[in-house]
């Protein structure tokens, strides 16, 4: 009735339609199949991070190397460092919250599914703008934290494409996690109340928290190196009286809430793959709950430990050490309750379990390393020495990255209909895992043994030649288990192979009540939600003996695949205007280098592209 | 439900209806707030670890011009009630009242505007460049992102009236106006404190 009474009216507004074919996914606003190009990109990036990393190890090999100038090297590792945190990491939770966060509490999409594209494409943009830079004079080469006074000093484009990409990519995490927040709040299904929800949809609103209220200190920090670099303003310039510890102030007091926004989505998936795989609701659920919300406050006031050797004085420097510290409590809190979901479980351990466990045994050993580091003088032996390499990397590495491993195992079948195969899945593990400790775990001793970070050769005869040399060899091995990961996703695709139902694992959560993949609109029928972990409690009630018995057989399901009830659900329309909206940023991006007054040109763009936005009919007809 | 059912469901009804009972812009648009808050937060402590770095360039003592930034504080202080009287408005259903309102608070926000360039020029008559001093340069970033947040007010103020001539207002407008006036709020509040902590206390 309503759809029939407006008659379609062609304009330059007019919204596409297409939803199969190339064309539909740049004007897409489905939360599924921007999750999916998320995850893609930020793959690819990957990718190229892990071939940068390849270089460095091959360089660091042997004493004295010469595979890399110290140029290069400085580019490589640099360039290795954003790329995993800001095109690796963060994307890929961001891939799974666009992903699952809607289907977990039982929506449709995201709150402002434009908004959604506008995030990825601003992301591919500002991905493609920082790499680019290699063709444009050389990548930024004064580390990922961009140290001043150096960072304004570099003679390269390198910094300016730092300064200027990272805030395009500030932008799209902004936008992001403003649009997680509501959606998280706004958007959950009947019944689905906050302590309901599943751990990860929690993760995922925490995250949004401190990206929120982060981005806009490192905007701040990246605006005035910009300005100093562009227009030779002097916050940084320690001759006209610039003090370059305002710069590490700005960029810690963004820095380490960013690492929980690396750590914490992994911290949600491991949440939901334990008790799948053990047969149990997770263990003290509010604990997890309120050790996450814990994490997201306590980390605003820990960023003085990234400083200690920069001489604040004994008193900030005990604060900062005791709050870093007890941060490590709430940490703590997750892994005791993830053991205790495991203990008396039935378990089984398909790949994804495997990464989880992998996860909470990789992760205590980065947590106690960084723990070491809180101690002040322990701090000052180990200030950039490649123990501060090994530390990190067990966390993000053996932390961040094995959770999104574990998530892409556990959600592969939701996403794509079918399996990774085990047995391809199995030896990606232990390649993986086998590679990561020998490449990362001897760091700690060359660390301990003073070997310094971020330099580019070594001398022969420090006692360093066989550490690294099998740090190498673990590089590689990891390489190798990529190469197994992705080999395993072109294989598992073939037709008819490691078919998957909608409920492939006997999971909780309501993701797994709809079809496998999801239908445009999620659900047929929004679920009502009556408990934590509700499709479970769809499935099973709580026997005698407190076993778990089975309800009637497909009571669970929601009906989105059956033909005969195929629903006529108003789903936003596709737009081409967060593209173009994005594209003009990346004009204005590269005009703030090259040509500034082409910024105009960029920002027409943009807001021709707004204006779109705005103008644009509600729904295509 | 899960049937051809569309004509009974209009999906107008599914759109407003959330978990909290707030509408999803007016969350939106506090969260994005909150951000702002931390984004001037960081340029206003740089201010105040700069202010007393003015090298060999005006110190804010020597530069500042306090009655002429208090009228142009003033004027921006009454777009805000403009601001209100445009919501009052449209709540009312007066799209004239509306535009009457949204144009004198677009006014006021462009009068603050231009004293800012005036203030900005002299400053830099008087010695004050972006790249005097450390000084120089925080003062005119904190400032002139301000500066930039009401220019941005402004359009979006125009672009109202803009919708509001072409019947885009109509339905659903007072939340419309309501969004882009906690904006406008917001903006000026953030210079009630830059007023205060930048030009009013003292440096030496």
């Amino acid at each position: 009735m309503a759809t029939a009474a407006l008659q379609p009216r062609r304009t330059i507004f007019a919204r596409p339609t297409a939803t199969t074919g190339w064309y539909s996914w740049l004007t897409t606003v489905d939360h599924k199949k921007i999750g999916i190009m998320y995850g893609v990109t930020a793959f690819v990036f990957f990718l190229l991070g892990g071939l940068e990393a390849l270089a460095i190890r091959a360089q660091l090999a042997v004493p004295d190397g010469e595979v890399l100038n110290a140029d290069v090297y400085n580019q490589f590792f640099t360039m290795h460092g954003i790329t995993m945190i800001f095109l690796v990491v963060m994307p890929m939770g961001v891939a799974l919250f666009n992903y699952f966060v809607p289907l977990m509490i039982g929506a449709r999409d995201v709150a402002f599914p434009r908004l959604n594209a506008l995030s990825y494409w601003i992301f591919l943009f500002g991905g493609i703008f920082i790499y680019s830079s290699f063709f444009l004079g050389g990548a930024p080469d004064g580390g990922w934290f961009g140290y001043a006074p150096l960072n304004r000093d570099l003679p390269s484009h390198g910094m300016d494409f730092y300064a200027v990409g990272l805030q395009v990519l500030g932008v799209a995490s902004l936008a992001g996690a403003v649009n997680f927040i509501v959606t998280i709040l706004n958007m959950r299904a009947p019944g689905m109340t906050l302590m309901r929800m599943p751990v990860f949809v929690w993760m995922t609103l925490v995250v949004s928290f401190l990206l929120l209220f982060a981005m806009p200190v490192i905007a701040v920090a990246l605006f005035q190196l910009m300005f100093d670099r562009l227009f030779d303003t002097t916050f940084f310039n320690v001759a006209a009286g610039g003090d370059p510890l305002l710069w590490q102030h700005l960029f810690w007091l963004f820095g380490h809430p960013e690492v929980y926004i690396l750590i914490l989505p992994a911290m949600g998936i491991v949440s939901e793959v334990l008790p799948t795989f053990s047969r149990k609701p997770i263990f003290g659920y509010a604990a997890v709950v309120f050790a996450g919300a814990a994490i997201g406050f306590m980390g605003w006031g820990v960023w003085a430990h990234h400083m200690f050797a920069a001489g604040l004085g004994p008193v900030a420097n005990s604060a900062f050490a005791l709050s870093t510290m007890f941060i490590a409590v709430p940490t703590g809190v997750k892994i005791f309750n993830w053991i205790g979901t495991l203990w008396g479980g039935s378990l089984r351990f398909p790949t994804a379990m495997k990464f989880s466990i992998g996860f909470i045994a990789m992760f205590i050993i980065g947590g106690l390393s960084g723990v070491t580091h809180a101690i002040v003088p322990h701090d000052a032996q180990q200030t950039d020495t490649y123990y501060v390499v090994a530390h990190f990397h067990y966390v993000l590495f053996g932390g961040a990255l094995f959770g999104i491993m574990s998530g892409l195992y556990y959600w592969w079948p939701k996403i794509f209909g079918h399996r990774l195969s085990e047995k391809l899945g199995s030896l990606n593990f232990w390649l993986w895992f086998i590679g990561f400790n020998l490449t990362f775990g001897p760091m700690h001793i060359v660390g301990l043994q003073g070997m310094p970070r971020r330099v580019y050769t070594y001398p022969d005869g420090m006692g360093w030649n066989l550490w690294n040399m099998m740090e190498t060899v673990g590089a590689f091995i990891i390489a190798l288990a990529t190469l197994v990961f992705l080999f395993n996703v072109a294989v598992s695709r073939r037709k008819g192979r490691n078919e998957a139902g909608s409920d492939p694992w006997d999971a909780r959560t309501l993701e797994w009540a709809t079809s496998s993949p999801p239908p445009e609109y999620n659900f047929a029928e929004i679920p009502i939600v009556e408990h934590r972990d509700d499709f479970w409690h769809k499935k099973y009630f709580v026997g005698p003996g407190r076993t778990a018995e089975p309800v009637f057989s497909g009571g669970a399901v929601d009906h989105a695949d059956d033909e005969e009830t195929e629903p006529h659900i108003h789903m936003p329309s596709p737009s081409y205007f967060p593209l173009i909206a994005a594209f003009g940023m990346l004009v204005s991006a590269y005009a703030v280098i090259f040509a500034l007054p082409a910024v105009a040109i960029g920002l027409l763009i943009t807001t021709l592209g707004f204006f779109g936005w705005v103008f644009e009919p509600g729904t295509a007809e | 439900m899960a049937t051809n059912d569309t004509a009974l469901t209009p999906p107008a009804h599914e759109e407003h209806h959330t978990s909290t009972g707030l509408d999803n812009t007016k969350m939106a648009m506090w969260a994005f707030l909150g951000s702002e808050c931390l984004f001037f937060g960081s340029l206003i402590s740089t201010y105040l670890l700069y202010r007393s770095r003015a090298g060999s360039g005006p110190t804010p003592g020597e530069i500042y011009d306090i009655p002429f930034t208090s009228v142009s504080s003033f004027v921006l202080l009454m777009s805000s009630l403009t601001m209100v009287l445009a919501l009052a408005a449209i709540q009312r259903g007066d799209e004239r009242g509306l535009r009457t309102w949204l144009l004198a608070t677009a006014f006021l926000g462009m009068t603050f505007i231009g004293g800012q360039v005036y203030e900005f020029t002299t400053f830099y008559e008087e010695g004050l460049a972006l790249s005097k001093s450390p000084f120089g340069s925080a003062f005119f970033m904190a400032t002139g992102f301000h500066g930039a947040h009401v220019t941005v007010g402004i359009l979006m103020l125009l672009a109202l009236v803009g919708m509001s001539m072409a019947g885009r207002l109509t339905v659903d407008g007072a939340r419309k106006v309501e969004l882009i006036g906690l904006y406008w709020h917001f903006v000026d509040i953030v210079w009630i404190v830059i007023f205060t902590v930048v030009y009013l206390v003292p440096t030496e």
